[in-house]
Parts: structure tokens; sequence; C-alpha cells
């Protein structure tokens, strides 16, 4: 049986009919066709699913679609503006802080809520900051600069 | 000052700002109208016959549209080398692992399709099995191929020069064994698959791959289609490492599947998936002896190996040369002997990773190394630099070091990592280690026996004049190589990579080996470079015709076209040009006549322009059987120091920083040099310190996910100094070779040798837990004690 939820995705209010037991990956994957939210485990550990909501970042895989009802949610898809790539996006291309790029979009969003809530964090912070964001293919020496160059 | 435009610089990669918004897509973004959700039944047991398969519960349920088994699939026989082809799509007769396939589902939704498995009831006689190498290998073991008897898959015993004169006349003999865990990939986007028949019948399989055209024959090959009605794309790919380097038996399902419901089928592994299908790096147990004169000569090395294989050969076959071809550099060794042997049990079939092959001999060799320099009293950087292969030298076994930039590499870790100051000056628990390694720049021969190009490339300059559309059947898979390839286009063509567009990824587009052995830099590389100039000089022959200028007097630079001498008056092509673009604000009015015109012109004179390259290499390697593994055009080389901080109370290891350098020819781009070098040392030290898949007795991996497969993560990580060394590679285009694989091969050995220094002890086991350093190092004080 469906359930009717509200939220504002990317500062768009939407009204979505979902099935209680879809993730809030899956929705805005498959419903929303918001596909630059990624699955690499469906279980939490990797953090390719990674989305701010309510200001904070979590696995979209390891919360309900129903449980994101009434909240604010950021996406990828959400960081480019009018003017194209946001400043933390275009440090990444700069620094070569992406490769296979899987691991990116939750990557950088969980740099960008790590730099909204401490605008100058120290490499320890960085280091935790983007913990629960698995990398295999840079090593993260890139992902460190690129944060770096963002801080202020 | 850089003599090129475009090439060796740090280009911002031309795929990096789609994936950075999330616009780039990758297999599961892609859907398709009508799609069905496919799902792989797959052994419980890790040894059984199948007794009865029955789908008919499965059949019925409503929104299944097709249940498939070796019934539908059939009984062709597919693996990565042909002489070994092991794997049938489903298990006909019997299952030899958790996780053998045995069956597959479409339905309208994944929902379906997986209680639709549920619903299939197979039975089975449940056959004892054997899950290591010292099981399998026993007299009266149960087999698991009727035609490998002992389980033994593969073997190879190879000596050049005499190893047992040659050990009679040192001075220092030095024998120890080593062995690794096996490895699990840890790509972060899942293997995932879409296939859909049109209505002539042509097959397009969309998949995470980083071989296309393996799949393509293999697909074609196993469903006995024409290769011409096989369309093999892969879109972005999240990273594969080796192990999405052949065929799937989940792609071969989904093309089958699609065939039998003449609808678009997509498919994907579940990170379980990932670990039940492996085709990740063997475990090694290696037992080196090597030989040295009391001055540091070395003489000999006798090297034995076991691979533990896995229920198929897949890559096996080609990994157990590989462990002992690449063992004969980067150091003068006239004497080598290798005894090498893999061996089946009831595991997931282990492949190719990162180093495919050599990580763990390295890793062995080079901590032997270390204890020859400590017997003599020699720093171990002048022991290697001593024994190191010059510029043109050719190993025992055949491999010609064509350029060599291995001491320069070992010069620039000892000065960047301030090593003459603290080699020897660090307190105990503080160690610092160095090793060497060098690997393949592409493997000299495809996979299957055949006078092939390694890849073909075409370049079509748009018929507008300006831009250059470069079009390669080549694997971007993360490392780069899209980007490499259009600064190759554009430093050839004389135009600004602005102008390139490039399209890869397709079988439509040519022949291309793929993205495994390092190989697509050298090759693919050369086959742009050519095509490039094939394109460049179509364009100048018109100009030359045109103008009355001699061809040899013109080139392009910058996008700008360049005359030896005067420039000739090229007023009347400017007028052609410009006449066709009345109205338009953004004619040229340069000095120089630009590259947008000329190729217009030449388009008007000669219709599309078209340039077309292909490489090969040449004919490498010796004629002793298995000489063609190993075998490169070229070789790339690195050397790193490692610094590491032991706890002697616990055992806990940590990497304080790593020194790297890797020469890697000419740097197309420099950016994406490092990020191999920093990525190669990450998985280096995570399979040193941390990476190990777990089985229990029953054959099934215990740690199947990526919270206890542990991984480096961001606070593992020690940061890395990357040094960037350019040799110039005549077999390489503008000079460059490889970065990917090579600069793994120094990680775990230079750590070990800084373990060692900390602690005094040689720890031969992966990986460096706490639980182990700590009782090497109460086995040691013990032995102190007596």
């Amino acid at each position: 049986m469906k359930k009717i939820i509200r939220l504002t995705i990317n500062n768009q209010s939407h009204e979505i009919a979902v099935e209680p037991n879809l993730t809030l990956a899956d929705m805005l994957r498959y419903q929303l066709a918001l596909t630059g939210t990624k699955k690499g485990c469906d279980t939490g550990d990797c953090g390719a699913c990674t989305v701010i909501m309510d200001g904070n970042a979590v696995n979209s895989c390891l919360v309900l679609a129903v449980q994101a009802n009434g909240s604010v949610i950021e996406t990828i898809e959400g960081l480019t503006t009018a003017e194209g790539l946001a400043p933390l996006q275009e440090a990444f291309v700069e620094k070569g802080a992406i490769q296979c790029g899987f691991c990116s979009p939750g990557m950088i969003l969980s740099a960008k809520n790590l730099l909204d809530k401490n605008p100058n964090p120290s490499e320890q912070e960085i280091r935790e900051g983007i913990s629960g964001n698995l990398c295999r293919c840079t090593g993260y020496q890139k992902i460190f600069e690129a944060i770096e160059s963002q801080s202020s | 000052m850089n003599k090129f435009d475009v090439i060796s610089t740090r280009a911002h990669r031309i795929d990096t700002p789609d994936k950075a918004t999330g616009q780039a897509m990758f297999t599961d973004d892609l859907c398709r109208p009508g799609q069905l959700y496919g799902v792989l039944l797959q052994s419980p047991h890790p040894h059984a016959r199948i007794l009865s398969i029955d789908t008919s519960k499965a059949v019925n349920l409503p929104g299944v549209k097709s249940v498939i088994t070796h019934e539908q699939a059939g009984y062709i026989k597919y693996g990565v080398s042909p002489a070994r082809y092991d794997e049938t799509v489903f298990a006909i007769d019997k299952v030899r692992y958790v996780g053998d396939e045995i069956a597959a589902v479409a339905a309208v939704s994944l929902d379906i399709a997986l209680k639709a498995l549920s619903l299939i009831k197979v039975k089975y006689e449940l056959l004892p099995a054997v899950f290591t190498v010292e099981d399998a290998t026993k007299k009266g073991a149960p087999q698991l191929h009727e035609n490998s008897p002992g389980n033994l898959c593969a073997e190879v015993h190879q000596e050049f020069g005499d190893v047992a004169a040659a050990l009679k006349t040192c001075d220092i003999i030095k024998t120890s064994t080593m062995k690794n865990k096996r490895q699990d990939g840890a790509f972060i986007e899942m293997q995932g698959c879409l296939a859909e028949f049109d209505n002539r019948g042509l097959l397009t399989l969309v998949s995470s791959t980083q071989v296309p055209h393996y799949v393509q024959r293999t697909v074609a090959m196993v469903l006995g289609m024409d290769v011409g009605k096989v369309r093999v794309k892969k879109p972005y790919v999240g990273a594969g490492f080796g192990i999405k380097a052949a065929a799937c038996p989940m792609e071969l399902a989904c093309c089958i599947l699609a065939r039998e419901t003449k609808k678009p089928v997509k498919m994907n592994f579940t990170r379980e998936q990932v670990f039940m299908y492996s085709r990740a790096r063997h475990q090694f147990t290696h037992t080196i002896t090597t030989g040295a004169k009391k001055d540091g000569t070395l003489m000999a090395i006798k090297h034995e190996c076991c691979l533990d294989g896995g229920a198929y050969t897949s890559f096996g076959i080609a990994t157990v040369y590989y462990t002992g071809s690449l063992l004969g550099g980067p150091y003068k060794i006239a004497n080598m002997s290798y005894d090498g042997k893999r061996v089946y049990n009831n595991k997931p079939a282990c492949g190719a990773q990162r180093g495919h092959g050599a990580v763990i001999a390295r890793a062995l060799f080079e901590q032997q190394m270390d204890m020859i320099a400590e017997e003599i009293g020699m720093d171990p950087m002048e022991l290697r630099i001593k024994n190191m292969m010059d510029t043109g030298d050719t190993t025992c076994n055949d491999l010609n070091m064509s350029s060599f930039g291995m001491s320069e590499c070992i010069e620039a870790v000892r000065i960047g990592s301030n090593w003459d100051k603290k080699k020897g000056n660090m307190p105990r628990g503080k160690g610092i280690g160095m090793a060497c390694g060098f690997f393949v720049s592409g493997a000299g021969y495809p996979i299957y026996r055949s006078d092939t190009y390694h890849g073909t490339v075409i370049i079509k300059l748009t018929e507008d004049g300006g831009t250059a559309l470069v079009y390669t059947a080549s694997a971007e898979i993360g490392q780069g190589s899209d980007t490499a390839f259009a600064m190759i286009a554009a430093e050839a063509l004389g135009i600004p990579l602005d102008n390139v567009r490039l399209a890869s990824g397709d079988t439509d587009m040519g022949v291309d080996l793929g993205a495994y052995s390092s190989r697509q830099t050298l090759m693919t590389g050369h086959a742009v470079k050519q095509a490039a100039d094939h394109a460049k000089t179509q364009v100048l022959e018109v100009l030359a015709e045109q103008l009355l200028v001699p061809l040899e007097k013109l080139d392009i630079k910058k996008g700008f076209i360049e005359f030896a001498g005067d420039t000739p008056d090229f007023s009347a092509l400017r007028t052609r040009y410009i006449k066709e673009h009345r109205g338009w604000i953004d004619n040229p009015d340069s000095k120089k006549l630009t590259f947008k015109e000329a190729s217009r012109i030449a388009f008007l004179e000669k219709g599309s322009i078209v340039g077309t390259g292909k490489y090969k290499p040449h004919n490498l390697g010796g004629k002793f059987k298995g000489a063609a593994v190993g075998t490169s055009p070229a070789y790339g080389c690195s050397a790193q120091v490692a610094e590491v901080t032991v706890d002697m109370e616990t055992g806990q290891v940590t990497i304080d920083n790593i020194t790297d350098a890797h020469d890697c020819g000419k740097a197309i781009n420099l950016t994406a040099v490092e990020g191999q070098m920093e990525g190669s040392v990450s998985m280096g030290i995570g399979e040193a310190m941390h990476e190990e898949v777990i089985f229990n007795d029953k054959g099934q991996v215990l740690n199947n996910d990526l919270a206890e497969y542990k991984i480096v993560t961001s606070v593992d990580m020690p940061r890395v100094k990357t040094i960037v060394v350019e040799s110039c590679e005549p077999n390489g285009p503008y000079g460059a070779k490889e970065v990917g694989e090579g600069a793994i091969m120094p990680t775990i050995p230079a750590i070990l040798n800084a373990v060692y220094n900390a602690t005094g002890v040689r720890i031969n086991e992966l990986p460096l837990t706490p639980e182990r350093v700590f009782f090497a190092i109460q086995d040691y004080k013990a032995k102190m004690a007596k």
C-alpha cells in the first residue's frame, strides 16, 4: 500500500506515492531519475548514496522514503547553479580528485556538509568528515587537496 | 620549457565535470522502456551434483517472463584463455563453489524475480568439498574437474641460466617464504548490465566492463551469434582493477534472457555477489631463494609458488605465468628458476587484480634484497642500484627494458624521503624501508591467439571544420584514458583540447582489447596519434595544393596553420570560408590561417576527412613455453619509501608516510599520473594492512560487505609524496608508458622492510594485523632471550 509523502528536494517541493519499504536512495534514483545519487552496497557501508537531509549527510540507502516525509533533501544535482559547477565541484575537477567518479557525488556532498558546518576544518577533521565515503581509486590525496582548497 | 602544447600538462579531465555533477551515466543509471529485471540463482553449496532443476513454479508466477537454465543457455564452454575454457553460463552436472550459477529469472519487477528464484527447486547430491591448496592436493581429495587430476589447474617450470651452479658460487643465500590473503576488488560500482535485441536481431549489451571487445567475442561465441550482430557498450564504469576484465556469467545470462523475452533486461550484482563472484587477487604462497656475492652482486633466484585458484581457471593460467616472469627484473640476474602451480578448490575463482600475479613475489623478493644488504652492511638503495638493469637491457627471460628510469626513481625517493638522514637513525618502534618494482605497459599478445591489432582508432574532422571527433573502443574505467587520448589527439593535430571530442567504450568503434595490463596509454595512444597524424596530413595536403606550398613546409600548432618560411597569401581561402558564413559574428580575422578554415576547405575539396590509426606491438619475447606472458613493448618502474610506527606492546602498525617515484615515460597528464600512483599505494596499503576475504568451513564468504572487508579509508591513508620521473620510451606515443599497476609493486615490501627496521622482526604473512605483528614480536623476543 503506497503512502503519500511530501518533501523538498533541491529546493523543489515534491508529493510522491511510495511503497513503505522503498529507500530514499531508490526513490531518488528510480522514481525521480536523480541518478547522481549512486548505490555501491545498499547496506550503508560505502557512502556513495550520501545526500544531505535536514542539514546532515546521511546514507540514503539506510533511510526509508517515508522517513523523509517533511524533510529538506539536497542531492548532487542540487549543487550545480545557473553559473555551472559549484566551487567545491570545480575544486574536485581541478585537483584531479575524481577518477571513476562513482563515489564522487557522495564524497562531494559529505565534503560540502563538513564545510557548511566547519568552514575551516583541520586535516584530521577532513579525514573524519569523509570517513564514511569509500574511494578505491584515488587514495584520497587529491580529495584532501580539493577540500582543503575550499576551506576558508 | 614544455615543447608540447597539450600533453605533459595538468589539463582537467574531460569526464570529471559530468562526474562531479552526477550527470555521468553508469550502467544502473540507464533504463529502457519496458525493461525486465533479471536475477541469478546461485549454488548454496560449495560442491554438489545437480540431480534435477524444477522451474515450473517459478515459470508460472505472474510477472515472470523467463526462467533459464543450462537447457536454454547451452553447453558451450568459455573462460578467459581459449585453451583453458572451463566454465558454462549455468552449471550443468555440478556446482563447484558457493555462488556457482544455476539459473536466471527475468520478471517485470525485481521483487517478483527474487520471489521466482525462491520457487526454483534444485535437488543436489552433496559432494565433499576442499577449500585449501593443502586439502585439494591430498591423495584421494575430491576432484573438481574431470580433466584436472589432483586439482592441478596449471603448472609452470622454467629455468634460465643454471641456478644450482650459480648458487654454489654465492657467499650469501637467503631463503624465505611468504603468503598473502585473497583480496577483493572492492570497486565501488558493482557489476551491472542491460541487454536488448532489436527487431533485426542486433544484440546490444551495455555493461560495467573493462573489456568490451572480449565480452563481445564471448557473448557471440556462447550465444552462437555473428560478432557483427553483437554490440557491447560500456558507459562510465565505477572502476574494475582487473576483476571486470572478462565476460561474466551475469552478462551472458542477461543476453540470453533478452533473447528469450524479446525485452530489455537489466541485471545487477549485489555487493554480496561481488564477493561471491570474486575473480580478484589470488592467495599466493611463495618460497624464494636468492643468492649473492659478498660484494652484493645478485647471482640467482630460485622461485617456487603455489596459487590458491578457486573453482575455475579464469585468468589463472596467465596469473601463474606472470608470477614467475615478472621477477626477472629490475635487477641484472642471469640465473632464475620458477616452479609455479595453481590449484583448484571449492571457493570462487580468483583472477587478475592490479599488478597481476607479480605483487606478492615482489613483496618477498624485495625483503630478501634488504636481508642481503643488511648482511653485507650495504645501504639497501645502494645494493639495488649496484644490481640495477640499464636502459636497453634484457632480463634472462627476454623482457626488454627499452626505457628504464629505475635508478632515477631511487634517487628521487632517497632525496624525497630524506632517507640518508633517517635510515639507521630511527628510534625503536619507528622504521623506514624501501623497495622497487616494475610492470608491463600492455600485454605483448592478446588473450586469444591472433594477429589482431590491439587497438584501432578513427578520427573524423567535423565537416564544418574545427572539431575533431575521436572514436575508440577503449575503456575509460576511471583511470583517465579518455582524457589521455583526447590530449594525444589534440597534440598530434595541433589544436586545443577543447576542440577535441571523444567517444569510447563501444565495439562499433573498432577493436580495442580494453583496460587491462596497463595497456591503453601506450597501445591505444599510439593508434590515436597515428589517426590524428593521418587526418592532419589530409588537411595539409589540400592546403599545399591550394596554396602551392610544399607539404613539408606546413604544420598546425595551437589551432593555427604554421608556414615554414614566408606565409603565402591565403586570402582566397579565407574569402571562400567567410562567404559560407555570411551573418556569422565569429568569422576568422587572425593573421594566421586557422585550423577551422583549413579543415573546412579540406572537406570542400575531398569530402569528410577521416584519419585512421592502429597499433600492435612488434614480435616480443623468447621461444620458451610461456615466453609470451610478461612481454610488453615497455615497462614502467617505481621506487617507494615507507615510514612506519609500530607499537611494540600491541603490534599496531601505523604508516606515517610514503614517498613514491614512478617512471611513466612521458607523462601525458601529470595530475592523472599522480592519481594512479596514489591509488596504487592505497590498494597496496590495503593488502598489506587490512584486506582478507574470509571463508567459513562451508565455503561461504563471511565478510562479504565493505564494513567487514576493510579497504583503506580516509582516516587510514597516510599522506603520499608523489614524484613523477619521466624517461623517454621509444615504443610509446610521445614516449609514454604505464603507471596504473607498476606503482603498486613496491608498496607492500617497502612497508614490510620498514616494519622490520622498526622491530627487528620479519613478518611473512599478510595482512599486518596487530595480532599477527604482536605474536611475531613476542616470538622474536622469546628467541632473543634464549
